[in-house]
């Protein structure tokens, strides 16, 4: 039968201690997992990127909701244990759950030091330890604003850099002289306060925090030598405490940490506890490389492997800072029976430290340049000799052997147990050993393999170089990215030959490319159709079974099977007649909910798909069409009231957002495309994170594009100022066409703008007349095939009748 | 115009269901989607995606898989399936195509509705 293991915590230590259990013992345990986060086990490494905007949350999920259900593991998300009986061996969660264990995992983890000073409870004063933080911190950073950090150690440097990426203006408290004191020698940590400052990050070195102040939030920091840093939010990183409370109220023995042995047990032979909520030789850890460790330990044990024993090993330190390169390992105390080599290089700002003890390396600190880390950490931890080449040890493994060598020839140099990947504890052996048996061509594919570079991918440069090594020139780093996986070709490479073979279907594109499947996959087929669509107006007929859903339908699928509805408000402008139509088609089809969009329109949610048509018919017959809510095309074109009404108008705004709608709707672009026009530059149609936008002035009309306000946040940046209201459609009219042409589809305009560059655009749809003149043509031609009221078509045309209506309904014959 | 022939019941034309689409049967316990690939093979699923209930019938139809509208998964028609990294199974219903016309197993109409206790 098999035994119950209950884990308390879903964090990265605990998740990768199941990963190897099931591995090695598949079938022996029922896993129940509470969390006290109402999520699933993410990446924790990776907040720091999430905070700068590198990476969104899915891209740092390790285990998403299908793992848990195909390894039948029971989780509870935003379920907190509050009881552990260890005499009725169950656990119970502050919801009211209970769960039997014959087994227990205790990794609840750490939180976050608040230093107790006055004001640390006020509103605004935040730590930096998982999701809900880096949220508050991104949901703070939005309104722009001061912030300070408390904490100038490896996370509060992280934060205090992501805060800054997110626009804000950041001051870092650090107690000591240097920062990172723990990780960096003085030089260093100089060097890296340098670095800090060069980004517009204050940092201000030997700062006692007095007081937080602040009537209800946070207003400003003071410091004991009286000085009083404005401030709107506070960031605690001032170091991390175990979370032991739980295990010690059961009567566990608790010493900083949950004490367990080298086998991961606490004194309860049953339970065990790991992660930095657990102390093992009187030591508490907060890397992961060692948490991982532990993992890997407690999952051999509980499989019955009692050979797998917990030994704490040098661990090595990296800085997640975009741009600054920083690593350290070991002890570089200075002392009389130490030496030491310095290498500095000021024109590439490169700083390099070696420790030495009794002739072997007992200390690294790399600055500027972090290449040879992993081989000065690998002979750190391999106690190794390195007397014979002591006089080039410096200079990394490429000078180990004599002669200068490349940086390929230094990993190529690398023994086979050097270890690669930190965070995974992957050596280089395992790695060339997975590219050569299992024919590896990629870094995602070694990811996948070995999970080397898969955590917090500091070492995919390393991985790269292996990749290099083995495969020779048929690794390509730089090798485009294939549309899916029923095709090698990118995306830029499918649409110039559609234009260069003049291909105009489906089934022939995919025979010309050699597409590797029959009909394509759900990623290719509406990306081919959008590029014929867009590329042959007029010639290409629209392939309805490529399309997602929504387009195929023209409204927007909701979770329940059921769709919603949003007629097109030209301008977010409405009437009396147009609302009376709207009121009298949520009674008459029972529509349970109506609600107003972001972009100025009424959405009707859960309308039934065979009462659609229906629905459609009695909004054209009030006069409207569909509000395209669904489409990768034009959406809305939001105003505020301009000149009309508003005593700041400088424009008709509100005219110019209908003569704009009225012009781009209907038309297809490669992902959705919404507009705003403000009347003046207090811009209350938020013209600026749209994906173009116009703000009107005095002297004209200010033409924005590139903002964006969903995933990613991004304010627009200045196409350029034209004077008068037909220079900007014109303009408007170009720049769509251009995006058209050259968006990869799905690809939003601020990241087609980012990708092709600014300046290009500008250039050519604003500046050179001629071509803005042929370009916005194009787009007028296209448009006389694009500007057909979808809803119509169906609702009295008949077209697509086959959706609404069942093949069959058996209800009745099998009722008799 | 649905006739009972032992136990096969046809539910309509090979032809009103669009290459690479589907269409719906209703039956007293929920909805069945019927395939169409592109090479005009029929398949018949249960309507209900095992990863959160979403239409399958609405998805886009690819070789012998359909990709769920509400978040990607991709089920094989054949077996029902998921494919992929993801674990789950649709109740797949037997059917046979005679003359252009669909015929689908009644005996199968009973594996609708039973979602995995779970």
């Amino acid at each position: 039968m098999k035994k119950k293991l209950v884990v308390i915590g879903n964090g990265m230590a605990p998740g990768r201690a199941l990963e190897r259990l099931l591995e090695a013992a598949p079938d022996s345990f029922d896993v129940t997992i509470f969390n006290a986060e109402p999520r699933v086990n993410y990446d924790r490494i990776m907040l720091s990127p999430l905070l700068s905007g590198e990476k969104s949350f899915e891209q740092i999920v390790i285990h998403g909701d299908g793992w848990y259900v195909k390894h039948g593991v029971t989780l509870y998300k935003g379920c907190t244990v509050t009881d552990i009986d260890r005499a009725k061996k169950t656990v119970t969660s502050a919801t009211g759950i209970t769960a039997d264990y014959d087994k227990l995992i205790i990794a609840t983890g750490s939180q976050p030091i608040i230093i107790p000073i006055p004001g640390a409870n006020l509103a605004g004063v935040l730590t930096y330890r998982d999701l809900d933080d880096v949220q508050a911190m991104m949901l703070a950073a939005k309104a722009r604003g001061r912030a300070v950090v408390i904490g100038g150690g490896l996370l509060g440097l992280e934060a205090a850099a992501g805060l800054k990426e997110q626009g804000m203006d950041v001051t870092v408290l650090h107690l000591m002289p240097t920062l990172m004191e723990r990780q960096l020698d003085t030089t260093s940590g100089h060097l890296l306060q340098r670095a800090i400052e060069a980004r517009g990050i204050k940092v201000i070195t030997k700062a006692n925090t007095k007081a937080i102040l602040g009537a209800k939030r946070v207003e400003a920091v003071e410091l004991a030598d009286g000085t009083r840093l404005p401030a709107e939010i506070v960031i605690m990183a001032v170091g991390i405490r175990p979370n032991s409370g739980l295990a010690k109220t059961a009567g566990i023995t608790v010493n900083r940490g949950i004490v367990v042995d080298a086998t991961m047990r606490t004194s309860d032979p049953d339970i065990f506890a790991l992660g930095e909520c657990a102390e093992v030789e009187a030591q508490v850890f907060g890397l992961v490389a060692p948490l991982y460790e532990m993992a890997n330990v407690a999952a051999a044990q509980l499989a019955g492997d009692e050979t797998v024993k917990f030994k704490a090993s040098a661990t090595a330190t990296k800085l997640k800072v975009t741009g600054i390169n920083l690593f350290s390992a070991g002890d570089f105390a200075e002392g009389s029976d130490r030496e030491e080599i310095v290498l500095r290089d000021a024109a590439r700002g490169l700083y390099k430290r070696l420790i030495l003890k009794d002739g072997k390396l007992i200390g690294v600190v790399l600055y500027g340049e972090t290449g040879d880390g992993a081989w000065f950490f690998d002979l750190l931890k391999k106690n190794a000799e390195i007397k014979e080449f002591r006089d080039t040890l410096i200079f990394g493994p490429g000078y180990a052997g004599g002669a200068a060598q490349d940086p390929m020839a230094a990993v190529a140099a690398l023994p086979d147990e050097a270890e690669i990947c930190g965070c995974n504890g992957v050596c280089k052996g395992r790695i060339t050993t997975a590219i050569d048996a299992l024919g590896l061509k990629t870094i995602d594919d070694v990811r996948a393999q070995t999970k080397a570079s898969a955590s917090c991918g500091s070492c995919t440069g390393l991985v790269e170089l292996l990749l290099k090594s083995k495969l020779g020139d048929a690794y390509n780093p730089a090798a485009v990215q294939p549309m899916c996986p029923c095709t090698k070709h990118g995306h830029d490479d499918v649409r110039r030959f559609i234009v260069a073979k003049g291909v105009k279907s489906i089934p022939d594109l995919m025979q010309a490319l050699e597409w590797s499947t029959s009909s394509g996959c759900a990623k290719c087929r509406p990306a081919l159709n959008y590029y014929l669509l867009s590329t042959w107006p007029g010639d290409y007929k629209d392939d309805s079974q490529s399309r997602f859903i929504n387009e195929r339908v023209h409204a927007n699928i909701q979770k329940d099977g059921t769709y919603s509805v949003v007629p097109r408000m030209w301008g977010g402008m409405t009437s009396a007649k147009e609302l009376r139509a709207i009121a009298d088609v949520v009674e008459k089809f029972n529509i349970p909910a109506v609600k107003c969009t972001g972009g100025q329109r009424i959405d009707m949610l859960g309308i039934k798909k065979e009462d659609l048509p229906a629905v459609w018919a009695d909004l054209n017959k009030a006069g409207m069409v569909s509000g395209a809510a669904y489409a990768k095309g034009l959406r809305t074109v939001k105003t505020c009231v301009g000149t009309d009404w508003c005593r700041f108008g400088t424009q008709d705004s509100t005219g110019l957002g209908i003569k704009l709608e009225k012009f781009l709707w209907g038309s297809w672009t490669p992902a959705k495309l919404k507009l705003a026009v403000s009347g003046c530059p207090r811009n209350c149609a938020e013209a600026t994170c749209k994906d173009i936008g116009v703000i009107c002035v005095d002297s004209g009309y200010d033409i924005h594009f590139g903002g964006a306000a969903g995933l990613d946040i991004k304010g627009t940046d200045v196409l350029g100022h034209v004077d008068t209201e037909a220079e900007a459609i014109e303009v408007i009219g170009a720049l769509t066409q251009l995006y058209r042409e050259q968006g990869r589809y799905l690809e939003r305009i601020y990241k087609w703008a980012k990708r092709v560059g600014h300046e290009t655009i500008r250039k050519q749809t604003l500046d050179d007349k001629e071509r803005r003149k042929a370009l916005y043509e194009r787009f007028v031609y296209s448009q006389k095939f694009s500007q057909k009221d979808p809803w119509a078509e169906r609702a009295s045309e008949g077209i697509d009748a086959h959706e609404f209506a069942p093949i069959a309904d058996l209800r009745l014959e099998a009722a008799e | 115009m649905t006739a009972m022939s032992s136990s096969w019941i046809d539910i309509g034309a090979l032809a009103a269901i669009p290459i690479q689409g589907a269409r719906l049967v209703k039956t007293p316990k929920g909805c069945i989607a019927v395939f169409r690939t592109s090479h005009d093979e029929a398949y018949a699923l249960e309507d209900r995606c095992p990863h959160k209930d979403g239409p399958l019938s609405q998805g886009i139809v690819h070789g012998r898989s359909v990709t769920c509208p509400l978040h990607n998964w991709v089920i094989n028609l054949e077996t029902g399936a998921a494919e992929g990294a993801d674990k789950g199974q649709v109740a797949t219903v037997r059917l046979k195509v005679e003359n252009g016309r669909i015929l689908l197993d009644a005996s199968g109409l009973a594996a609708i509705g039973k979602k995995a206790e779970a």
